[in-house]
């Protein structure tokens, strides 16, 4: 059938059925053995593992039924490739062969449909996930929701508590199973509100304001962070979410009230400079619609915009 | 006169870039001083710098790809030697400044100047050899896409000594790099390399849809291309529809920088989510042009070396296309949490899942062709397999961000990093070095060495899982990604694996290099007499190794899918065939020359210095405009001529 000139596959390194590859491999092994060992001891619940409130524990149960409906396909397609891989390689004298085969309708069938089924379910998980765990979505509770404002600055958060009349930065304080309501925005470039422990992440972007329900339903301290990169000072932009009693809430208002400075304009510009590694402080007044005005701020162009542009006078980008 | 250029722009006292850079400017020097010495000049100007060969041009562009590779491996073990020894109180050994550079350099290399050159390379070598035909349907536009794509390289890595990088990551987002809070260089070192090699990967993809539509051997209609020739046509048809968004994209930002306007910037009705859909609008596709030709060269080494047909070609090709269409609608994937509707990110997410059946669909193929297969372990195959197994792990994970809320605790965390790194490496990675290892022999006519390459495919494949799998664990624990110090302690025993996978991964990296070395040493043991190593199936085996400038001396007549498979089964014809007077292309400087103005131009507007990018964008013009006029650009082979040369080829294939 083939002429000489064809007759040659496998030449000239030989049959690669004999796959030994020497020292280096069985260390290799050996060391892989140590790290996942390294792994599975470091792994203790954290993070998005170690949810505390109903929105981040919803989450994780997604996260782990998404995975498992996968599982059912992938398991046993990881051990179908390296089963057949084994059993099929050339010297297995006993492995029936069809090298002709390259087609069979009904498998062709079975190709698409498992694929197509497992993406149904996982479509309706989607769908209704995304309706149920909607950051805008107010969460159903007891209490009245807790009101906090919450805006990005290089490199630290800003938390103003609107019907309070106070603010802290890197330090959110919350109540127990109260719905928490944030706006969020940004005074400088994109950032993201993240405690993995609470749920769901939002982008602070400047002018725009975006919406997030979180509860937290366990008294600790959860670490939270921006999750988008911005700058500097980003490893450092991080802040501590404390989960308290309704009451520890109303005595850490009270307190704060009495504690500090105001937060007026001087002050707000002062904080808007870019600092790193900020240590937590609080503000015992805020003055009315800061927020707003930081939105309306950062759209109508404030010092750090358009400054020394190309071709233009700087004095022409200022204001706009 | 020198714009915004002077001696502040160089390092001087940051010894770190500085050395590293003294380092590479002398190994440039040493290397050119040899070719000078050993009189090489005339040879590459002639062989290579001016060839307007596919193949020449396509193992230029797997080359530049493999160069690129240590750089962006370079970055890559700094980042994670940062990361594992930066915890607690410590700061490690990189300030944010040098480190935000280093991970926007990383990915902005690995994405722009590794996987796609390897990916171009590699389907310029085989694409016009598999279509049984003699080149691609514009030589000369080709070489101008793989000149300005090296000048793409080059300045990126010129922001090493001159100036610095961006410190935004590798998309680049507003307003962090619009000049309110990126002032210096780092951005136009980002913003005019890509504009520049992104012109060459768009004149490339119209080059190869031309290609592959108009040009192929007599009888193969579509529905008998080999796989990779549908994967490429895909990619092609997606790099036409999508790098124009990133031309276009950058060009916003460029005027937001340079004249002052506001498309982006937080103020004056600016609006950054702009930049961000359009963005990933251009790199949701860029995913699947990278991915798709991955899956081409998979399905041919599968194929090979199980000995089989590739099941079900008709499911493959259809899984391709669906692929290509729905890669552009799943952008906003990349930002669920920008605060979208529940109704768009589940329209989203529901979209992004259905890519999965397509993608099932081919691995279950791969499976199927495997099935009852007669496997012969080689370096590629084993590549394929690691791939399978990897693969749908990445897959699995990316589907998981793909449920909105699932994405909504994991976005921007390790987890992504660690997924997409999955992908890419064990998927588009994979498969460029199983193609580099198959077509290699094609490419230059003895075969690489085995041992080697199977060392460092294991090393790649356990080196990978050591660096990633930490990756995941730790995106769940709550790691974002891009933090040059890390405060949780508890998170650095997984850190010090993730760092001795990276060096797992770099003793894969030597493992080549020295599979390279070895494999030239002994080149004549390996000689591919026949044409044809493997056994192989398609078009491109049926010519010798390396092929004939003209790569068929008399255009094969296809008659199935597998067509070369075919031929053999029939046997050989006895009968000499008559060849025909053809037409060759000349070589041009003409990419070479255009691609030297455009650094010029791109390194001067980087620095401001207008008087000079006048020039070298009037260069350009001058240069294209001299080349269209010229006629002489072809040169006749005739049939005689072309007689003498197949007996002589032929003769040197078959010995007596």
């Amino acid at each position: 059938m083939y002429d000489g000139r064809y007759a040659t596959s496998d030449a000239p390194n030989g049959p690669a059925s004999n796959t030994r590859q020497g020292p280096r491999r069985s260390g290799l092994v050996r060391s892989l053995v140590v790290c996942a060992a390294v792994m599975v001891a470091s792994c203790q619940p954290a993070g998005v593992l170690d949810p505390q409130g109903p929105i981040a524990s919803a989450q994780l149960l997604l996260l782990i039924n998404s995975t498992a409906i996968m599982l059912v396909v992938v398991v046993p397609v990881i051990l179908a490739t390296l089963g057949f891989a084994w059993w099929y390689r050339s010297s297995n004298a006993r492995a029936g062969r069809s090298p002709d085969q390259a087609y069979e309708g009904r498998i062709e069938f079975v190709t698409w449909s498992i694929p197509a089924l497992i993406v149904i379910l996982l479509g309706g998980v989607i769908w209704i996930g995304s309706h149920q765990l909607d950051p805008r979505a107010p969460i159903p509770a007891n209490a009245e929701p807790l009101r906090v404002d919450v805006v990005a600055l290089d490199w630290k958060w800003l938390f103003i508590y609107p019907d309070q009349g106070i603010a802290a930065v890197n330090q959110l304080v919350v109540p127990v199973g109260t719905p928490i309501n944030f706006r969020l925005t940004s005074a400088t470039v994109m950032n993201s509100f993240f405690v993995p422990q609470l749920g769901s992440q939002i982008y602070t972007m400047g002018g725009m304001t975006t919406h997030l329900n979180l509860l937290a339903d366990t008294l600790g301290e959860y670490p939270g962070f921006s999750a988008n990169f911005s700058g500097d000072g980003f490893s450092e932009m991080r802040f501590v979410a404390k989960a308290v009693s309704a009451g520890d809430f109303d005595a850490w208002v009270v307190q704060a009230r009495g504690t500090g400075s105001a937060l007026d304009d001087a002050a707000y510009a002062e904080l808007a400079k870019p600092s790193q590694a900020v240590p937590p402080r609080i503000y015992r007044s805020v003055e009315p619609k800061l927020f707003e005005h930081i939105i309306e701020q950062t759209v109508s162009g404030s010092e750090k915009t358009g400054v020394g542009a190309a071709w233009c006078p700087p004095a022409q980008q200022v204001g706009g | 006169m020198l714009g915004n250029l002077s001696w502040a722009a160089i390092p001087f006292n940051e010894p770190l870039p500085i050395i590293s850079a003294a380092v590479v400017v002398i190994v440039i020097l040493v290397v050119l001083g040899i070719i000078t010495v050993k009189g090489w000049w005339p040879y590459l100007w002639r062989e290579w710098i001016t060839s307007v060969d596919h193949k020449h041009i396509g193992v230029m562009y797997v080359a530049l790809g493999l160069i690129m590779l240590l750089r962006g491996y370079a970055d890559a073990i700094m980042m994670r030697t940062q990361q594992a020894i930066a915890v607690g109180g410590a700061q490690g050994y990189l300030p944010p400044d040098h480190y935000n550079q280093i991970f926007s350099a990383h990915g902005t290399i690995m994405i722009f100047f590794v996987a796609m050159p390897l990916v171009i390379g590699l389907m310029n070598f085989v694409v016009p050899l598999q279509l049984g035909v003699r080149d691609v349907a514009f030589p000369v536009l080709n070489s101008v896409s793989f000149w300005l794509t090296a000048s793409g390289a080059l300045l990126v890595n010129v922001s090493l000594v001159i100036g610095n990088f961006a410190r935004t990551g590798w998309m680049g987002y507003p307003p962090l790099s619009e000049l309110a809070f990126s002032p210096d260089v780092g951005v136009d070192y980002y913003l005019w390399p890509l504009q520049i090699s992104g012109i060459g990967t768009l004149l490339t993809g119209v080059n190869f849809v031309t290609t592959i539509l108009k040009l192929r051997a007599p009888g193969m209609i579509y529905f008998r291309m080999p796989v990779f020739c549908w994967t490429a046509l895909a990619a092609n048809m997606l790099i036409i529809a999508a790098f124009p968004i990133l031309t276009a994209t950058f060009v916003m930002l460029l005027l937001d920088r340079y004249v002052g306007m506001h498309f982006f910037t937080n103020n004056a009705g600016g609006n950054q989510m702009m930049y961000v859909n359009l963005f990933w609008a251009w790199g949701h596709p860029e995913v699947y042009i990278l991915i798709l030709p991955a899956f081409g060269v998979f399905s041919e080494v599968v194929a090979t070396f199980s000995g089989k047909g590739l099941f079900s070609y008709r499911s493959m090709v259809l899984a391709t296309l669906g692929i290509c269409i729905l890669s552009f609608m799943v952008w906003l994937h990349h930002f669920f949490t920008m605060g979208a509707g529940a109704d768009v990110n589940a329209f989203f997410g529901i979209m992004s899942a259905i890519i999965a059946v397509p993608t099932g669909v081919k691995i279950f193929n791969w499976l199927f062709t495997l099935f009852r297969g007669r496997i012969v372990f080689t370096t590629p195959i084993l590549f394929a397999i690691g791939f399978m197994v990897t693969f749908v792990i990445g897959g699995m994970t990316g589907v998981l961000l793909a449920v909105p809320p699932v994405d909504f605790v994991l976005h921007n965390s390790t987890f992504l990093v660690a997924h997409f790194h999955n992908v890419i490496i064990g998927g588009v990675l994979f498969g460029m070095l199983a193609g580099y290892n198959y077509w290699f022999p094609k490419a230059f006519g003895f075969t690489l060495d085995e041992r080697w390459g199977k060392a460092s495919f294991w090393c790649w494949l356990v080196g990978f899982y050591l660096a990633f799998m930490p990756l995941y664990v730790l995106g769940l624990m709550g790691m974002t990604r891009r933090l040059q110090h890390i405060a949780d302690p508890s998170w650095q025993p997984l850190l010090l694996v993730a760092e001795l996978g990276a060096i797992v991964i770099f003793l894969a990296v030597l493992c080549q290099i020295v599979q390279l070395y070895v494999s030239i040493r002994t080149r004549e043991v390996r000689r591919d007499l026949t044409g044809d190593p493997w056994n192989g199936r398609t078009l491109e085996w049926a010519t010798s190794s390396p092929p004939p400038p003209y790569n068929f001396a008399v255009l094969p007549r296809v008659e199935t899918i597998d067509a070369f498979w075919e031929m053999k089964r029939r046997g050989p014809t006895a009968v000499e065939p008559t060849y025909e007077t053809i037409e060759m292309p000349r070589n041009s400087p003409l990419g070479f020359v255009i691609a030297f103005f455009a650094v010029i131009a791109g390194f001067s507007a980087i620095w401001h210095i207008w008087w000079l990018v006048f020039l070298g964008l009037l260069a350009i013009a001058v240069t294209v405009l001299a080349f269209g006029w010229s006629e002489n650009r072809e040169h006749e082979l005739s049939a005689n001529e072309m007689a003498r040369m197949e007996r002589a080829r032929l003769g040197l294939g078959r010995p007596a």
